[in-house]
């Protein structure tokens, strides 16, 4: 099993992605240069947050076009688990490989905070760990993450499950005043239809440890672990202590 | 040399947050007939090429792959060869 964390110019939170994944979880990880075009022999992709190219343009607009994100696709299209955090989503959501888009927070600050989500569907690589309707605190940290999409989209992503988080209060519930940045729906992540490419705004890397004021993005990052163990793909994954 | 100017903004329907707080600083400042602000981009762009139809074509193209995001963005430009 190996994980790959992709490094653009910008990106700012590559560093607690490759902590969470090779210090906490113990598994073999490699950094991505954003001009990489082979991605052969790895099992995840992490696209972290940060500020690609300066937001220049639109948030995620040109990384979209970084050498790497051509393999990025075709490893997603092969069926390959990617995993797209803050301005990761956003080059998700810029690239194709999610719908929709994400623009400037209804309130137009910029929102650092802990924030409470809803699990919606624990029946994907990402989310199997978790209890149906879980409550997860997990710290947001952005400017564009309100998510939009058309009508039609919004009944897609419903019909096919594929709203996976939901901003929601400590209790659980879902309404307009637990949203912080006037997503449509709360939505705060989303996979696509095959479920193998997912994309949320709030940062799991975050929240690894107690010391960071909660573990709960552990979940996320134990869900891909037991999903890619349950693939068979390799069970001598953790490292010898040394 | 044709210079090409391209106007990028929202969709109607689509919430325009930042110019809803411009449109509010706009009241604030007493400017109390403005009764619509929509916040777009402007991109200026220098582009070679032996015919108006050419760059069009290019500049479509542009708009659709990178300058505008198609789910949330309108387009429209100008071309003039100086």
């Amino acid at each position: 099993m190996k994980f790959g964390v992709v490094q653009f110019p910008g990106s700012n939170c590559d560093l607690d992605c490759y902590y969470a994944l090779n210090d906490i979880m113990q598994v073999p990880v490699e950094w991505i240069w954003h001009k990489q075009e082979n991605l052969d022999g790895f099992d995840c992709i992490f696209l972290p947050g940060g500020f690609t190219y300066g937001d220049y343009l639109r948030v995620g607009a040109i990384a979209r076009y970084s050498p790497v994100m051509t393999a990025v696709i075709d490893f997603a299209e092969k069926g390959g688990l990617v995993i797209g955090i803050c301005n990761g989503f956003q080059v998700l959501t810029e690239a194709g490989l999610l719908p929709g888009t994400l623009t400037r927070n209804e309130c137009l600050h910029f929102i650092c905070k802990q924030q409470t989500v809803r699990v919606e569907n624990i029946d994907t690589p990402f989310t199997g760990m978790c209890k149906k309707k879980q409550v997860l605190q997990i710290p947001i940290a952005h400017g564009e993450g309100c998510y939009y999409a058309d009508k039609e989209t919004i009944n897609g992503l419903e019909k096919n499950n594929q709203i996976i988080l939901k901003y929601c209060d400590v209790n659980g519930n879902i309404s307009k005043q637990a949203n912080p940045n006037g997503s449509i729906s709360n939505i705060a992540g989303i996979s696509n239809k095959e479920r193998n490419v997912f994309g949320l705004m709030p940062h799991p890397e975050r929240c690894i440890e107690d010391c960071l004021g909660s573990d709960a993005g552990r979940l996320i990052f134990e869900s891909i672990l037991i999903y890619l163990e349950k693939k068979n793909i390799l069970f001598n994954h953790k490292k010898t202590p040394s | 040399m044709w210079f090409v100017k391209v106007n990028v903004g929202l969709k109607k329907g689509v919430l325009d947050a930042q110019g809803k707080a411009t449109h509010q600083a706009l009241l604030s400042l007493g400017f109390s007939n403005v009764k619509e602000v929509g916040v777009g981009k402007l991109i200026e762009l220098q582009v070679e090429g032996n015919s108006k139809e050419e760059i069009e074509k290019q500049v479509r193209d542009m708009c659709k792959k990178l300058l505008s995001n198609p789910v949330i963005e309108d387009f429209k430009y100008d071309i003039e060869e100086q």
